[in-house]
């Protein structure tokens, strides 16, 4: 499913990142912790395919679904068009299916500016799971929500996951999103850093 | 009171701008210049939004091109129209070529700051999720460019407008600006404001009935809120 050997990751001269293997089967949830500015992004980055300067070789599955931690929706199209350009092969109807899981069943034509923080947050969910993605990396989306909205998201999250089975990269440094996530914990430490199963 | 010579009443400029329509004459040269302003706009815009957009992206492209940028940014538009005018000869093609340089380095600067300030993420989601190349470029990369892309296009045109007059003053037979230059030549006040009004006039509906719905359209997901 996901085959994860980077020797190496530097930033100019500072290196940032060590030797990092991870190897995870499909359905399996995995949390990267570790305190801010570790590299735990960049590895996430490199995951994703969004970082290619690395040494060493990640093998991903085809479909793949991000979150970051703003929810980075496209502001100028509704909530139906924030999911359907998204997920070209998706219908009107996946989409509204995909708004009534995360609770906006009836905000497919609004704005994102209609929606508030927590809705908007809910859309982006929405996003990153409407296609079935084989795997979602997920970069700290739940970092400066209240407390409320938070363990709101963290239960949406895990449901998701159970309906979709997807196997899990979530980036935090807080541990008890893991539990709550049902994901193994794995800590980076560190300089440059490396992983480190607990 | 003034002299109606150097300055005539407003009854007498509308006599002589309803005179000059119903011999067709304003017509003719309010065409011509549209369609020079037009093709100058399309070419400014079309330009300078790729190359703006390609310099915001790219840093060695950018550092390249910035020193002309701002050589052109701070030539004097009369330069650029009189260089035309002598390399090319007094034809067309140098006449919207001059507007159009003129306008380019406003165009370019403008989209530039735009593609600069695009969001990263967004760009990454696109890859992420494998957005084809025109997917990107219609739902991301445009709409986040619009603000920008219709400033340039507001600024931009109010700069063609002054110029292209400038433009056929020098050197065409046609236009408005040509019939400033031939009213003038002969003391003709009356004929010059009755000219220039109507040019005033076709500019104000130009943004009535064009730029004033454009921009409501582009931004109607930010009243939206």
């Amino acid at each position: 499913m996901l085959d994860v050997n980077v020797q190496g990751k530097t930033f100019g001269k500072q290196q940032i990142l060590g030797p990092c293997q991870l190897t995870l089967q499909a359905g399996q949830r995995v949390c990267l912790l570790g305190p801010s500015g570790i590299g735990k992004s960049t590895l996430l980055r490199i995951i994703a395919g969004l970082d290619k300067s690395y040494d060493g070789q990640v093998n991903r599955p085809d479909t793949i679904a991000f979150m970051f931690q703003g929810p980075n929706l496209l502001e100028w199209r509704n909530c139906y068009q924030n999911l359907m350009i998204f997920h070209p092969k998706s219908t009107q109807a996946d989409a509204h299916n995909a708004l009534e899981l995360v609770g906006l069943g009836d905000k497919g034509q609004h704005f994102p500016r209609q929606l508030s923080l927590g809705q908007q947050r809910r859309l982006a969910l929405a996003r990153t799971f409407l296609s079935h993605a084989d795997l979602v990396l997920l970069d700290e989306p739940f970092t400066s929500l209240d407390p409320a909205l938070k363990a709101d998201m963290l239960e949406l999250t895990r449901n998701l996951l159970d309906q979709s089975g997807a196997t899990l990269v979530h980036v935090t440094h807080d541990e008890t999103e893991a539990e709550i996530l049902n994901a193994e914990a794995i800590r980076m430490h560190g300089k440059p850093a490396t992983l480190q199963s607990p | 009171m003034a002299d109606p010579q150097v300055l005539p009443s407003p009854m007498v400029v509308v006599h002589k701008m309803a005179e000059l329509w119903a011999s067709g004459d304003l017509q003719k040269h309010l065409i011509d210049t549209a369609i020079r302003v037009a093709w100058a706009f399309s070419l400014a815009m079309i330009l300078g939004g790729v190359l703006g957009y390609l310099m915001g992206r790219n840093l060695q492209l950018n550092a390249w091109l910035d020193p002309w940028l701002i050589v052109f940014l701070n030539l004097p538009a009369l330069v650029l129209i009189v260089l035309c005018y002598l390399w090319i000869g007094l034809n067309e093609i140098a006449a919207i070529l001059a507007v159009t340089l003129n306008k380019l380095p406003m165009v370019m600067t403008l989209i530039r700051e735009g593609a600069k300030s695009a969001s990263r993420e967004l760009r990454d989601l696109a890859y992420v999720f494998k957005l084809s190349t025109f997917a990107r470029i219609r739902h991301i990369i445009l709409p986040e460019l619009l603000p920008h892309i219709v400033a340039a296009a507001r600024a931009g045109l109010s700069v063609i407008w002054k110029i292209v007059l400038v433009v056929e003053f020098l050197g065409r037979g046609t236009g408005i600006g040509r019939q400033i230059h031939t009213q003038f030549s002969i003391f003709n006040v009356t004929g010059v404001l009755a000219y220039a009004l109507s040019f005033v006039a076709f500019i104000l509906l130009i943004e009535f009935l064009i730029m004033q719905p454009l921009e409501r359209y582009a931004a109607r997901w930010r009243h939206n809120a």
